[in-house]
């Protein structure tokens, strides 16, 4: 019996949430309420109820009754007060907004942020070094010495025989290790340079170094730390594969490529149809390295990486001009 | 390094494919930058046969040929004097596109058509002879690719060598690491000697007088040799990876540097004074003629080798113009010996000079390979210049090398690469590239390296051998155990970053410019002769003179980034850049590097939208941004102050603030003044700030006290006062803050108004002051009484009046 009326209720409010214009209103207040109206002819056929149902079922119908009535009515009331709004105030809600002028960080910013973001969140604090350096924390105590012909691996741009403009970012490792004993963990991003200057290189770009100096640190760790860095840096299903090299300050050494983001290893123009990518210089620091600055190679091991930023952010903006990044036009720059 | 795989496969059997060799090189550490095909232009050269030959009706030298090339026959015009019928000759259809990038298309030549090019052996790339149509054996069917009838196939690397590995400068020395990585032996060449006659000894000697820049000098001499260029397979060798062939001499001294890696030279022995070698220092300001035409200055460390008199060669770099092997030489002295690598590179740096021998001089040779190489050159010389080999040979070897010996713990160097090798395992790889090993214990081995790997020298170096020859791939991925320390964050780079998205919040796009720019921008920034900017460091090497020297501002940058982009349309431009600006201290000495932030704002301050009409950016509009920004960085005692007219260089006199904290400089804010702007080619006001950056990071407060909320309403009173002109209004808010009102909260100008009715040489300034307690709510007589006696005293502090 109380379903009944439940339904009735239910069904009322239901049909009245659908409509907004007051003669729809009126109409369905008809149907339900009206001497007609479906409320009605059940509160008229109550008489033929079990005789001990009757009282109850009458009270419960009223109170239907009271509720859809004040429902009706405050649809109603919503229905005329829109009518007697005034529809030529309404606004074009299509013409634009006012704009907020919102600025922009250069996307190196964005990079360097997130290699950095990404090796904080691994233990590894930032670090910064001078990018004015001497011979000595740019080469020498890297293993580098002078007339090496490993020196022939990076253009340098001399200020005198003994100061050089750093070009890597790898003499932070240097300063960082003689001013900290073991264990350390930093990367440290910076502008590095190099005299060289065509389509795909820049006089001035920028790298981040990362150092990992402990007991017993092995190779096998550094592949772990990068691989989770490019899977956080691109994603999950990136492979990586590193492959032996040289630089004098590790031993031994790796470049690291990955699977070429762009074409998924299936080979494109940006890998050159390889379908892998090099991202990563990296290796076991040298222990040359680590005599120079008094850590006691016996009992420490540590492994160094670096990489380029402007690479990155290439891969990732689907840039294709590496000169862009220092030419500051605004249009280039509003899109980061 | 440049590697042919057919001139390899004399060294090794190859039966990998092209692709996978490359592969297995690029992953054992030999990286493989490109994988050419030498003779793919070869696949639409064909076999041709010339039916028949008649003169070219319009040209006397030219002759038209009917060429048959298998199912048709096509009409060919052709200059070559040997073209007869029944000649079997190359035939270059349209399509081909030779080396140097030539390419074969049917034309029409003085008025006949032709199909295709008949070939000489130099059109084809296959030798030198340019004399008429290449001959082809009369067997070869016509219509077949000339590459598939010569079986002229080769894959050419292109091997991008790490400096460590000079040990791969040579076809043996890459055939050594294919052998260990596939796993095949090793074929050396063969070291038979040809007869031989008197003795060395009774023709020439060699002296050194720098055993410290050359430690070992050998020399072989050849007689009755007939000069002449090379035989096919000589010149081949050297044509496939891109060497000129000259003369069989020459031509062997080449190819035995290629094939073995020790660098050789052979001297004109006749012209040499005394028949003798003499190897020395030069002397200062020596005057000599190198191969390559060039009369070059030595510097008195450079070595010399030199005859009885004169020098004739500079070691290891280039040989000299007054004992070259000429046409009519007859004996030739063959020089094989070890220089001083650091001497060499030395030398090569100071002439400019990078030749194939100091490159691997630089790097370091094999010792022991000096003689293997002198004999095999020597050989050759005699075999193909019909010379004969005189007895015996000089080996002028004052100190002799000596190689270390390393001891290899195997856990530690499983430890270190985080792999499980056994010890037989690592025994085998280093055993493959022929290092010797000895098992001391389980433990521990002791390894000698051979002598050509000049790079090993440690431990660690082995590690890396084993872990390369293992695989880098195949060694597992592990992660570094967590320490228990935690640092804080570097305070400095998050407050820039901080810095940085505030300067973004507010419109402003970064930009980054190079650190180096015009030796004239300090000029251009009209800045003063003394001025502390002018310390500018030199780049000794500059890319261009617009990147000479390091920046001691970043407005010029700012400057350029605006003017290139007004000329790109961009009228409105908001941009800033924090970076490094370089004091010099003497170009010997490190530069004093200060941390600048800088902002440009031009063009609009409102742009035009439907809802506005624009208005331009001023002073205001900057100062704000600057003042929000050192306000959110928490600093206090900030102030604005006019830059006197003698410090504003770029800037526009009276329209320039140097802000100050707490009494320093820490940076200016002003409208570029018009002659700097004409400079940079722009026309449209233009407004900057500098801001000096260490100052904000060690004002920067992270955290901030709470102040309570009040629960009182405030009562304003507004009032305007009439000033002299010069009076600052920032000079009237400083000073009425300064008077502590305590029932002040806030006081801010309303208004600023010059000219009528305001009499000449005032202004008139209306300001509001807010009052509240924080206790209670102030009554109309409180706060008329406090504002009364504020505005008495702020009268007669500036001379003010009230208006009329």
């Amino acid at each position: 019996m109380e379903n009944r009326i439940e339904l009735i209720k239910t069904e009322a409010l239901e049909a009245l949430s659908q409509v907004a214009d007051a003669e729809q209103i009126k109409s369905l207040s008809v149907k339900y309420l009206g001497r007609k109206g479906l409320l009605t002819l059940f509160l008229r056929n109550i008489s033929e109820l079990p005789a001990e149902d009757r009282p109850e079922a009458g009270k419960q119908a009223n109170i239907v009754k009271k509720e859809l009535e004040a429902a009706f009515d405050a649809a109603l009331n919503r229905a005329e007060a829109r009518n007697r709004e005034n529809p030529e105030d309404a606004i074009d809600v299509s013409l634009p907004g006012r704009p907020v002028t919102r600025g922009t960080l250069h996307p190196i910013t964005h990079v360097t942020r997130q290699i950095c973001g990404i090796f904080s969140r691994m233990g590894f604090d930032i670090a910064e070094g001078p990018e004015v350096e001497t011979d000595y924390y740019n080469f020498e105590a890297l293993n580098i010495p002078k007339n090496h012909p490993a020196r022939d691996m990076q253009d340098t741009f001399y200020v005198s025989d003994n100061i050089v403009l750093r070009t890597h970012t790898s003499p932070i490792q240097v300063h960082i290790m003689e001013e900290n004993a073991p264990p350390v963990r930093i990367v440290a991003p910076g502008k590095v340079y190099r005299c060289d200057s065509d389509l795909t290189h820049t006089p001035m770009f920028h790298q981040v170094e990362g150092l990992l100096v402990d007991t017993d640190v092995s190779f096998g760790d550094l592949k772990g730390v990068l691989e989770a860095f490019v899977h956080e840096m691109f994603d999950e299903t990136i492979s990586l594969r590193f492959r032996p090299s040289f630089f004098p300050f590790t031993e031994p050494s790796a470049e690291v490529d990955i699977v070429c983001v762009m074409c998924r290893g299936k080979g494109c123009k940006v890998c050159s149809n390889t379908g892998w990518l090099e991202v990563l210089g990296c290796g076991m620091v040298h222990p040359a390295v680590f005599e120079n600055v008094g850590y006691d190679t016996r009992k420490y091991t540590g492994f160094a990486f670096g990489m380029g930023v402007e690479r990155l952010a290439m891969l990732k903006y689907g840039i294709n001009d590496l000169r862009m990044f220092f030419e500051s036009d605004y249009r280039f720059l509003r899109q980061f | 390094m440049i590697v042919s795989l057919n001139w390899l496969n004399e060294y090794i059997a190859i039966d990998i494919s092209p692709a996978a060799l490359a592969d297995r090189l690029t992953m054992a550490g030999l990286e493989v930058e490109a994988v050419t095909e030498r003779f793919q232009y070869l696949n639409s050269v064909v076999v041709g046969r010339i039916i028949s030959t008649r003169p070219h009706p319009n040209a006397d030298k030219l002759r038209l040929c009917d060429v048959r090339i298998g199912d048709r026959t096509i009409s060919v015009v052709c200059g070559a004097p040997n073209a007869k019928p029944d000649m079997k000759a190359p035939c270059a259809l349209p399509g081909t596109i030779f080396p140097n990038s030539f390419e074969i298309k049917k034309t029409v030549i003085r008025g006949e058509i032709s199909e295709g090019m008949l070939c000489s052996e130099a059109e084809l790339g296959l030798g030198p002879d340019k004399s008429g149509l290449m001959k082809l054996s009369d067997e070869m069917v016509d219509g077949t690719p000339v590459s598939r009838a010569l079986n002229i196939s080769d894959t050419v690397f292109e091997i991008g060598l790490t400096p460590n590995r000079p040990d791969c400068l040579s076809f043996l020395g890459i055939a050594r690491e294919v052998a260990a990585i596939v796993g095949k032996p090793l074929r050396r060449p063969e070291k038979k000697m040809p007869q031989t006659y008197g003795r060395i000894a009774d023709f020439t000697s060699v002296t050194i007088e720098a055993p410290d820049l050359c430690p070992r000098y050998a020399a072989r001499l050849i007689t009755d040799i007939t000069i002449a260029p090379s035989p096919f397979w000589l010149k081949e060798r050297l044509l496939s990876i891109g060497l000129k062939p000259i003369n069989n001499v020459v031509d062997v001294t080449n190819f035995v540097m290629m094939e073995l890696g020790q660098p050789l030279h052979a001297f004109d022995f006749d012209r040499l004074a005394e028949n003798r070698i003499v190897v020395r220092k030069a002397r200062a300001n020596e005057l000599f003629h190198t191969l390559d035409g060039k009369e070059r200055r030595l510097a008195d460390d450079t070595l010399m080798i030199c005859d009885g008199q004169k020098p004739v060669a500079v070691a290891g770099v280039m040989g000299g113009v007054n004992s070259e092997i000429e046409t009519a030489t007859t004996r030739v002295l063959i020089e094989s010996a070890y220089f001083n690598p650091v001497s060499i590179r030395k030398t090569a740096k100071y002439l400019g000079l990078n030749t194939e021998a100091s490159h691997r001089f630089e790097r370091g040779v094999d010792p022991e390979v000096t003689l293997i190489a002198l004999d095999r050159a020597a050989r050759l010389m005699a075999e193909i210049g019909n010379g004969r080999m005189v007895e015996g040979f000089i080996d002028e070897h004052p100190t002799p090398s000596s190689l270390p010996t390393i001891s290899l713990s195997t856990s530690r160097a499983n430890r270190y690469l985080g792999t499980d090798l056994d010890q037989a395992q690592i025994v085998s790889f280093l055993r493959s590239v022929e290092f010797a090993v000895e098992i001391k214990n389980s433990e521990t081995l002791s390894v000698v390296p051979p002598t050509f790997r000049v790079d090993v020298s440690r431990p660690e170096d082995l590690m890396e051998e084993v872990a390369r020859l293992w695989g880098y791939n195949n060694i597992q991925t592990t992660f570094p155990k967590i320490s228990g320390v935690t640092t804080l964050p570097n305070q400095g780079i998050s407050i820039k970053n901080q810095i940085k998205d505030m300067m973004a919040g507010y419109g402003f796009s970064e930009s980054i410019s190079y650190s180096f720019v015009a030796r004239n921008s300090c000029d251009r920034l009209r800045l003063s002769q003394t001025d502390d900017r002018r310390r500018m460091l030199d780049v000794l090497n500059p890319i261009s003179e617009e990147l000479a020297v390091m920046r001691t501002s970043l407005v010029p940058g700012l400057l350029e980034t605006m003017s290139r982009n007004l000329a790109h349309q961009i009228k409105n431009l908001k941009i800033f850049e924090l970076g490094k600006i370089f004091f010099s201290n003497g170009q010997d000495r490190q530069p004093t590097e200060t941390e600048m932030l800088a902002g440009l704002w031009t063009g609009a301050g409102i742009d035009m939208t439907w809802h506005d009409t624009p208005v331009a950016c001023d002073f205001y509009d900057l100062k704000g941004v600057v003042e929000d920004l050192l306000r959110c960085a928490g600093m206090e005692g900030v102030s604005f102050s006019q830059l006197p007219e003698t410090s504003c260089f770029y800037t526009k006199a009276g329209h320039s603030a140097q802000i100050l904290h707490e009494g320093k400089v820490l940076g200016l804010a002003g409208e570029v003044n018009a002659e700097v702007l004409s400079d940079f080619n722009v026309r449209q006001p233009t407004f900057i700030f500098e801001l000096l950056v260490s100052p904000i990071l060690s004002g920067f407060k992270e955290n901030r006290m709470f102040a309570p909320i009040p629960r009182f309403p405030f009562t304003d009173r507004d009032i305007t006062l009439i000033v002299d002109n010069h009076v600052q209004a920032g000079d009237i808010l400083e000073k009425v803050k300064w008077f502590g009102e305590k029932l002040m909260e806030d006081i801010r100008i309303l208004n600023v108004y010059t000219g009528s009715p305001i009499p000449s040489g005032k202004k008139s300034i209306s300001l509001r002051i807010v009052y509240r307690s924080y206790s209670e709510t102030l009554s109309d007589q409180q706060v008329n009484r406090v504002h009364q006696q504020l505005t008495d005293r702020i009268i007669q502090e500036f001379n003010a009046t009230l208006p009329v």
